[in-house]
């Protein structure tokens, strides 16, 4: 059995350890934020936080992520309580079809949690791996801006740490 | 450009009269291209393969005078190097050039053919394929007696050519000239680190000069490769394709690195897809079997990015950030016992270590 603390919550993994931790935060533990792009870990639509870093949940099995800390779309704030990234996404009207949007969402606030102040350019950069069909790139730019401006002030924000 | 040295800074090459080279003669031009002296006089360090481009012809240089001089002079200034003393003298240059560098334009091999002249002449001038492929000593300079031996460059290693090749698969002229023309090819894998780049330019040349250096290459030997591979798997670890993209992962092994390969690899790299949409076959890996593991680590740990253009081009996520030391030490154990019948690397942290700080 696996355990990982996802969220902040120590849980007990069931599922059998090559089970991608993608399928386990969607039917196991009923975190549906993260979305099945690929399988492949092409497309960033399964992007979830690991440690503080951005990882393809759809080709990471859970047998590798022993004791570690799994940050969700669920994670980084909820319907009644938005975090300043979702709440830019939806003041921008960043998503169209919204699959690839989580994947985004969970990327961009990893990168802002150990780089508040990151360039235009690093954005794009650390962005490339995630496609959208829809095309809002731009306005997904000017969410990922917007939040960076008010994760500034208070990037020790407990819920990026854990 | 990082040197076991120091940082070397390229410098400008428009047109531009300040801090380019607009105010150089073309024999300023071609001496520097040949004797590594700029228009001033002072020595240029070696980082500047003059060492090959002495071999280039006079036609060839005087056409590099014209092409950069028709492009578009940019203002910039390099700045300064970071070598340390007595390296940052540049008079220590002319030792150098007394110990190591032999001033000859290229003379051709009348017992061979054409294509194979060709082939020398690009690879040992304009290709300096010798600067990364051929180990250096001490003094920086390219070890004559063991030419095309293997090298390092900017942090990846660049691969034994001829009869030192590593490589499982024997090149083919077919098969290298696709290689370099394309950057990657089924059997072989893909160019990474600078070799990317060095693919990328190969892929605007005339295709009849590509072919001409892949001859000449293929003619130094081909080491312990095989001619017989085929192009898809048809051995151990053959499996069945599971609905979607993904395959069905195989049963765990006990053994750890065993365990991550089965989880984390086979899915894509024993999926039975041919490259560029399934994963290269590790057993035909010249990384897994290569004398460091520079390659493997840097591939397991950055993933090979997207590439932009319109052709389908191999793309793997990267694992530094899932796997941790530890794991990826026991994979490239799996990898080597497994693949190339041998033990770990020595210096393997080391190697994690370089790879994760050169993201």
């Amino acid at each position: 059995m696996t355990t990982l603390i996802v969220n902040g919550e120590r849980r007990s993994i069931e599922a059998s350890p090559d089970t991608p931790l993608l399928y386990v935060l969607r039917d196991e533990l009923g975190l549906n934020g993260a979305k099945y792009g690929c399988g492949l870990g092409q497309c960033g639509a399964c992007t979830v936080i690991v440690d503080g870093k951005a990882v393809f949940s759809c080709v990471t099995p859970v047998m590798v992520l022993e004791g570690r800390t799994v940050t969700t779309l669920e994670g980084i704030g909820s319907q009644d309580a938005l975090g300043p990234m979702q709440r830019a996404f939806i003041t921008e009207q960043a998503a169209q079809c919204g699959y690839c949007i989580s994947g985004m969402m969970m990327r961009a606030h990893a990168l802002l949690s150990r780089d508040p102040h990151a360039t235009d350019e690093s954005i794009r950069a650390e962005l490339q791996p995630h496609l959208c069909r829809c095309g809002t790139h731009m306005r997904i730019l000017r969410a990922i801006r917007r939040a960076a401006e008010e994760m500034r002030p208070k990037t020790a924000d407990a819920r990026t740490e854990r | 450009m990082p040197t076991p040295f120091g940082t070397i800074y390229s410098t400008n090459i428009t047109p531009d009269p300040e801090t380019g080279i607009g105010r150089w003669s073309e024999q300023a031009f071609i001496r520097a291209l040949r004797s590594g002296v700029d228009r001033e006089g002072r020595h240029l360090y070696p980082a500047f393969p003059y060492d090959h481009f002495t071999r280039v012809s006079d036609d060839d240089a005087k056409a590099l005078y014209a092409f950069f001089m028709s492009i578009d002079p940019v203002k910039s200034s390099a700045p300064p190097n970071e070598l340390p003393f007595p390296l940052n003298v540049r008079l220590t240059l002319a030792g150098w050039k007394l110990l190591f560098l032999r001033q000859a334009r290229f003379v051709a091999d009348p017992s061979k053919d054409e294509r194979w002249n060709r082939g020398k002449y690009l690879v040992e001038g304009l290709g300096h394929c010798g600067a990364c492929h051929s180990p250096r000593n001490l003094l920086g300079a390219e070890k004559t007696s063991a030419g095309f031996a293997g090298g390092e460059a900017e942090g990846w290693r660049a691969y034994a050519l001829g009869r030192s090749s590593r490589s499982p698969v024997a090149w083919d002229e077919a098969a290298l000239a696709d290689y370099l023309a394309r950057g990657w090819h089924a059997l072989h894998g893909t160019a990474q680190g600078p070799m990317a780049n060095v693919a990328n330019n190969l892929s605007q040349v005339d295709p009849a000069d590509v072919r001409a250096m892949a001859h000449y290459l293929v003619s130094l030997g081909k080491g312990e490769g095989r001619n017989d591979v085929e192009r898809t798997r048809s051995g151990p670890g053959r499996l069945p394709q599971a609905g979607g993209a993904q395959a069905a992962t195989p049963s765990i092994p006990s053994e750890p690195g065993g365990a991550i390969y089965a989880t984390v690899c086979a899915s894509c790299h024993d999926a039975d897809r041919p490259l560029p949409l399934g994963g290269s076959r590790l057993d035909l890996s010249t990384a897994v079997m290569d004398e460091v593991p520079t390659n493997l680590v840097n591939l397991v740990v950055r993933g090979i990015p997207a590439a932009s253009g319109a052709s389908a081009r191999p793309i793997m996520p990267g694992f530094g950030d899932v796997l941790d030391d530890r794991q990826i030490s026991d994979l490239a154990n799996y990898l080597r016992t497994r693949f190339a019948g041998k033990r770990q690397w020595d210096g393997f942290a080391k190697a994690v270590a370089k790879a994760r700080g050169g993201r």
